[in-house]
C-alpha cells in the first residue's frame, strides 16, 4: 500500500471527500481513538490541561482532550479537515497553519502537545524554497519554546523507514528536548510509533519519560549511531540490552509488548 | 478563536520572532458558545494569562473593563475537589469561564503590531499559513 503522504500534499490528499471518509471510518475513529488515548497516558498530567493537538485534522484527537477534561487549540493545514471539525462542534479551537511554519505560541504556552498520525508529513516539503532540514528545525524549536518547563510533547507518526524516524528524532533532541521512541506492538505492521519529548527536563534520557511503561520496549534515537551495519534494530536493541546487562544497569525486559486492548469510547 | 487562544498566540513572521508582539482583533464577530465550566482548567491556566492584553483585547471587544491587576485565588480548600472556591471566586471563575473559553471571534482579523501583517479569521478559524518568504 502507498504512503498518502507519497502522493499528494496534505491539504490536497485530505480534500473535502477523502476528510469525510477519515471521518466517518469506523475502523479509523477506533485507531485514532486508542492512540489519542496513549498519547495523553505518555503525558502524565494530573490537571486539566492546556493543549496543542499538532495535525488535528476533524478532531478526532481532540474529542479525546476533551472527554478527559482538557481544553485544546488545534492546527492542521487541510481546510477540509477543520471544516469537519468546525461541522462536529469540536470544543477545542482550530488553527489553520501550517507546522513546518513553525508553532505561533508565546514562551510557555502550553501544558502539552500531542500529535496523532501527522509529523511525518514535515518530511514532505512542498515547496522547491524550503528544505525538510529547515521545516523540522522551525517545528521543533518552536514547540519547544511553547511548552512550559516540564512539559512533554507525545507524538504519534508514521515514519516512512528508520532513516526518517531518525531524522525526526534527531531534529527534536538538537531543538533542546530530552526524547525517547516507544513503540507499541513492535515488529508487526500495527506497529505505532510514539516520539515522547519533554522541555528541560531529565538532561535527555528518554527512559525517564517512559520509565514507568512495564513491558514496552524504549529505544533511543540518539544512539542510533552504535548500529552495526546490516544489523536490524531488534539484533541491535538485544546487543546493546546485552551490553548494559554486563555493565550492571536496569534494563527493561525483553518482553513482547501484549497487546494492550482498551474499550473504545463511541 | 477564543479569548483564551488569543492571549497566546503570537505573530509567525519571521521579523518578529524576537519580540513577540501581541495580535489585536480588527472587524470581529463574536459568538457565544457553551463549554463545560472547568474551575480547575482556569486555576491552572490564570497565572499564564498575559492580564494586561486580556484587558486590552476586552477592550478592544467592547467587553465591560476587568479588574486592574490579575486576581489572586486562594488555595483550594480541603474536600474542593473541583476547585470552585468561595461564593466570590466562584463568581469570578465563571466569569473568566465566559470570557476565555465560551467567547469567540467568528470572523474579522488578527493584526500584528509590529509587522502590520493580518491574519484572516473565518468560521472562527484564524488562517496562519505565511508565504514562505515571511517565515
Ligand atoms: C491522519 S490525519 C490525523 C488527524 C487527527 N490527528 C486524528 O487523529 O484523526 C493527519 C493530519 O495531519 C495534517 N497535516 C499534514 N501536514 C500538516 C502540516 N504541515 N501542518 C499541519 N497539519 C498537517 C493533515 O491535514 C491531516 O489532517
Ligand atoms: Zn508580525
Amino acid at each position: 500500500m502507498s504512503r498518502p503522504e507519497d502522493i499528494l500534499p496534505p491539504n490536497l490528499f485530505y480534500d473535502d471527500i477523502s476528510a469525510r471518509k477519515y471521518t466517518s471510518s469506523s475502523r479509523i475513529l477506533s485507531i485514532q481513538s486508542d492512540m489519542a488515548h496513549r498519547a495523553l497516558e505518555l503525558l502524565h498530567l494530573d490537571q486539566p490541561s492546556f493543549i496543542l493537538d499538532i495535525g488535528c485534522g476533524s478532531g478526532l484527537s481532540g474529542e479525546i482532550l476533551t472527554s478527559e477534561g482538557h481544553m485544546w487549540v488545534g492546527m492542521d493545514i487541510s481546510e477540509s479537515m477543520l471544516a469537519i471539525a468546525v461541522d462536529r462542534e469540536v470544543e477545542g479551537d482550530l488553527l489553520y497553519a501550517d507546522m513546518g511554519q513553525g508553532v505561533p505560541f508565546r514562551p510557555g504556552s502550553f501544558d502539552a502537545a500531542v500529535s496523532i498520525s501527522a509529523i511525518q508529513w514535515l518530511c514532505n516539503a512542498e515547496t522547491a524554497d524550503v528544505t525538510v532540514d529547515n521545516r523540522l528545525k522551525t517545528f521543533f524549536e518552536t514547540l519547544y519554546a511553547s511548552l512550559k518547563r516540564g512539559g512533554r510533547a507525545a507524538l504519534q507518526f508514521y515514519p516512512k523507514d528508520d532513516k526518517q524516524r531518525d531524522l525526526i528524532c534527531k531534529a527534536a533532541i538538537k531543538a533542546g528536548f530530552a526524547a525517547g521512541i516507544l513503540e507499541d506492538e513492535p515488529g508487526t505492521k500495527q506497529v505505532k510509533v510514539y516520539l515522547v519529548l519533554e522541555v528541560g527536563g531529565t538532561g535527555g534520557d528518554i527512559t525517564q519519560a517512559v520509565k514507568d511503561l512495564e513491558g514496552v520496549e524504549v529505544q533511543d534515537g540518539r544512539s542510533k549511531r552504535e548500529k552495526k551495519k546490516g544489523e536490524t534494530r531488534r539484533e541491535w536493541i538485544g546487543r546493546k540490552k546485552e551490553r548494559e546487562r554486563r555493565k550492571g544497569k536496569v534494563v527493561k525486559k525483553d518482553s513482547k509488548y501484549t497487546g494492550r486492548k482498551r474499550r473504545i469510547q463511541f | 478563536m477564543k479569548l483564551l487562544t488569543a492571549n497566546f498566540i503570537t505573530c509567525s513572521v519571521k521579523s518578529c520572532q524576537s519580540v513577540t508582539p501581541a495580535l489585536s482583533f480588527r472587524d470581529a464577530e463574536l459568538a457565544r458558545e457553551e463549554i463545560d465550566f472547568s474551575p480547575l482548567f482556569l486555576r491552572n491556566i490564570l497565572p499564564r494569562i498575559d492580564w494586561p492584553l486580556l484587558q486590552r483585547t476586552a477592550k478592544e471587544l467592547g467587553f465591560p473593563a476587568l479588574p486592574e491587576t490579575k486576581p489572586e485565588l486562594s488555595p483550594i480548600a480541603e474536600g474542593d475537589e473541583e476547585g470552585v472556591g468561595s461564593e466570590e471566586e466562584q463568581k469570578l471563575l465563571k466569569e473568566l469561564h465566559s470570557l476565555l473559553l465560551e467567547t469567540s471571534v467568528q470572523s474579522g482579523k488578527l493584526v500584528c503590531a509590529n509587522c502590520g501583517h493580518e491574519y484572516p479569521i473565518s468560521q472562527g478559524i484564524a488562517n496562519f499559513l505565511l508565504p514562505n518568504h515571511l517565515v
